[in-house]
């Protein structure tokens, strides 16, 4: 379409044409998300290369200071007037050595196997009881030396650093320059290298208490790490792919395989009837009271708003003993002649549909506080257009106000769609993943979606590396779903848009 | 023609006012449930009506006296203490992190940016039995401090909604404060923070109601150590089947008193919420 046959569209069909055109771009934007993967994946691989390359090179044409400080690191810096910088280098140096001599090694070693001194019960020799003689501790050892092989990772990057430094400071003095002294180099990380200031604190909580109990999490979903095999009484090891195997495997009537695919259909369920309920009805609400002839706007706003205010988990407790078989909500159907109903104990769609409702309680003051400003901003004229035409208000809603809502927070919608499958509070609090009827599920109830499985069998069950593998899965789904959001949304292409 | 018209406004008016007085009773009336009956005199968990007989403070004075089981005043103060610490760490990564990455242009911005949100994605409560085990061997379990570090150490990977305002600052301004020599640092704190106020409130208040609404990452970092409690895990532990019977009214009074303080909070700074996250969260 040209512009001129765009412009001359009316308000209705420009919107319209607007529409479809973002619909028709998100396969492209599922290619893009795999293409963006494999060049993810091989710069790193020529980063890798090249760097190694520099390595070389700088190492058969540097001079002699810069040969040294590829054994002793800062000692390029250190002779050429960066003192502060060289003596840097050289404790880095000094504190890999001594804690892989003293610390790391040791777990290291063990790394392959994660262990093979078994636990054994040997006789006390003042009492003559039994007790255990521990032997190694697998999970020590993986969580050890995972944390190892972080910091040698980190060491030969600052290693190289070291190299390229020494490298560059041998160059700048032959061009007749003057190194940076350390006060120098200190002011430019308060400019220039701003960003090394500001993002090495956060960085380093993140690696030590995101990334590696990740890593280490990762690792478990490939190691037998469970019940069975519990240290520091027993050892685990490495299986490979088994746990996995284990989940897809199906045909077993009762095991691990069908709890799985019963609870990714309903978690799926529940995402979509969580996530449209609420954007459905929050919006109407929106709606209504932005609605210019309503008065009283702040207080119809405020009676919703004020649930979020409250603290989930007690809202949710809350809940959970209203609906009880003689909670508040039973009494007041009794008043009303209508028989009690069993909420949470009674038949598996039952307790489903009352989270979902529930779930609406909770979420919709969401959807109403975020969608109200996006609604003020449809243009009047799309709706005048349509009322010329006749469109009654429900025709309006969902010939305008609905397509354009979603054109606009669909990055928004995918996000909430995320956050219910992995909405462990709402499952969790109210029910706890009950009714328990169905004896076949592997330690879960008909409500449990994946995530609360997950806790389940983490914390009652042990199983752990079942429970890493789940949680890669899901993380595998939401990460997808995300990454496709975010290329496709305008925030990330337009990013200089308001510089 | 117009009359109708008119007419049928006027019905749609009071259509619309029945809805939003039902459903606004509907939203409201748990909450309060849960305040009447947190008054209750009478015992036990439920009783066969809506409206309790009689009324007393009785439920709030045990909270605070009856120490034996559940030691409620010390709860609250933990919760305070670490709301208050991890509110500051949090709020000092969130806001450092998004400027970096919304202000300041480096090699592989984009990388660090990409791997931050692909970190974010991993279900949180995955990493929890390395955590134990990680603040184990660091000495730190069942303490304060341990809680503290959950709880914002990780912050920095929120930095998605307070890019997005930043983003909506002009870069101008950067330039002409570049251009009378100030450094990126003075730019941060001279600059863009007093224009941020919006997603300064936001980004303070959700980090500090953060630990007063986590049960799980306390049961398990915590465990049996009653007195370093957080509320939260407390009052599910009232609710838990051999208490519920005697401390239900007492978890109503004590759920009411940490509502009140986040209600009144949230309430004042909604604005600021709101403005908060249409600037940064939804982008058309």
């Amino acid at each position: 379409m040209t512009f001129i046959e765009y412009k001359a569209l009316s308000p209705a069909e420009k919107a319209k044409y607007k529409i479809s055109e973002f619909f028709s771009r998100v396969p492209g934007a599922i290619g893009a998300f795999f293409r963006a993967i494999g060049k993810f994946f091989k710069n790193l691989i020529t980063g890798f290369i090249t760097g190694l390359k520099g390595f070389g090179s700088r190492f058969a044409n540097g001079d002699m200071a810069t040969k040294v400080s590829y054994v002793i690191m800062g000692f390029g810096n250190f002779t050429r007037g960066q003192v502060g910088k060289g003596l840097l280098f050289l404790a880095s140096e000094i504190f890999y050595f001594i804690y892989m001599t003293t610390f790391g090694s040791q777990y290291l070693k063990k790394f392959g196997t994660l262990g093979d001194v078994e636990t054994i019960q040997v006789p006390d020799p003042v009492t003559g009881r039994m007790v255990p003689q521990y032997g190694d501790n697998s999970m020590l050892i993986l969580l050890y030396g995972v944390l190892s092989i972080l910091i040698t990772v980190v060491f030969i990057a600052l290693y190289v650093a070291n190299t390229k430094s020494a490298y560059e400071c041998e160059q700048s003095i032959k061009a007749g320059k003057k190194n940076l002294t350390l006060k120098e180099e200190i002011q430019d990380l308060f400019d220039s290298k701003f960003h090394v200031t500001m993002l090495s604190i956060p960085v380093l909580l993140i690696s030590v208490f995101t990334i590696l109990p990740l890593v280490f999490m990762i690792c478990i979903a490939f190691t037998n790490y469970n019940k069975q095999h519990n240290p520091p009484g027993n050892l685990f090891t490495w299986v490979g792919l088994d746990t996995f195997r284990e989940v897809f495997k199906m045909g077993d009537g009762a095991g691990k395989a069908y709890t799985f695919a019963e609870l990714a259909k309903w978690t799926i369920v529940w995402a979509i009837f969580a996530t449209f309920s609420n954007y459905i009805v929050g919006m109407i609400l929106a709606l209504m009271i932005n609605k210019k002839s309503i008065k009283l706007k702040t207080l119809w706003r405020t009676l919703f708003v004020i649930t979020i205010a409250v603290p989930q988990f007690v809202s949710l407790l809350l809940m959970n003993q209203m609906l009880q078989d003689d909670g508040v909500v039973n009494v007041i159907l009794g008043y009303l002649h209508i028989p009690a109903i069993s909420f949470f104990n009674g038949t598996k769609l039952t307790a489903r549909i009352t989270v979902i409702i529930i779930n609406m309680w909770v979420g919709v003051p969401y959807t109403i506080l975020q969608t109200s400003g996006i609604l003020m901003n449809i243009p009047e004229d799309l709706y005048e257009s349509a009322r010329i035409d006749g469109a009654t208000p429900v025709v309006q809603f969902f010939e305008i106000t609905l397509p354009y809502m979603l054109f606009v927070t669909t990055p928004y919608l995918i996000q909430s769609f995320v956050g219910n499958i992995n909405n462990f509070n709402v499952i969790y609090l109210l029910t706890k993943g009950g009714p328990n009827k169905d004896s076949k599920l592997y330690q879960a109830g008909e409500t449990d979606i994946l995530v609360t499985w997950l806790f389940k069998l983490t914390l009652d069950n042990n199983d752990y590396n079942t429970a890493a593998a789940v949680g890669i899965l899901v993380f595998i789904v939401c990460a997808t779903l995300s990454l496709i959001t975010f290329n496709l949304s305008k925030s990330s292409r337009n990013e200089e848009e308001f510089s | 023609m117009i009359k109708s018209y008119k007419l049928s406004r006027t019905i749609s008016d009071i259509v619309i006012y029945v809805i939003l007085a039902v459903l606004g009773v509907i939203w409201v009336s748990p909450l309060v449930w849960l305040v009447l009956h947190s008054l209750r005199a009478e015992p036990g968990i439920t009783v066969p009506y809506v409206f309790p007989k009689h009324y007393t403070l009785d439920n709030y004075i045990q909270l605070f006296k009856d120490k034996s089981t559940f030691d409620y005043p010390r709860w609250f103060l933990n919760t305070f203490v670490i709301a208050v610490f991890s509110c500051i760490i949090s709020t000092l990564s969130i806001l450092m992190v998004s400027y970096t990455f919304s202000r300041l242009r480096f090699k592989s911005r984009k990388t660090f940016i990409n791997i931050g949100m692909v970190l974010g994605m991993f279900p949180g409560f995955m990493t929890m039995i390395a955590l134990y085990y990680l603040l184990k061997a660091m000495g730190l379990i069942k303490t304060l401090p341990a809680l503290i570090i959950c709880y914002s150490a990780g912050a920095g990977l929120g930095f998605a909604i307070s890019k997005g305002f930043f983003d909506t600052i002009p870069r101008a301004l950067d330039e002409a404060a570049t251009i009378d020599g100030a450094t990126r640092n003075q730019i941060f704190w001279k600059i863009i923070l007093p224009m941020s106020k919006p997603i300064l409130v936001y980004t303070i208040l959700t980090s500090f109601i953060g630990p007063w609404c986590d049960f799980i990452l306390v049961r398990i970092i915590m465990g049996d150590e009653k007195k370093n409690y957080t509320v939260a895990l407390g009052l599910q532990k009232m609710t838990e089947r051999e208490f519920i019977t005697n401390y239900f009214k007492q978890f109503l009074a004590g759920s009411v008193i940490v509502a009140i303080p986040i209600t009144i909070l949230f309430l004042k700074m909604q604005n600021y919420y709101v403005e908060g996250v249409t600037a940064g969260g939804v982008k058309g």
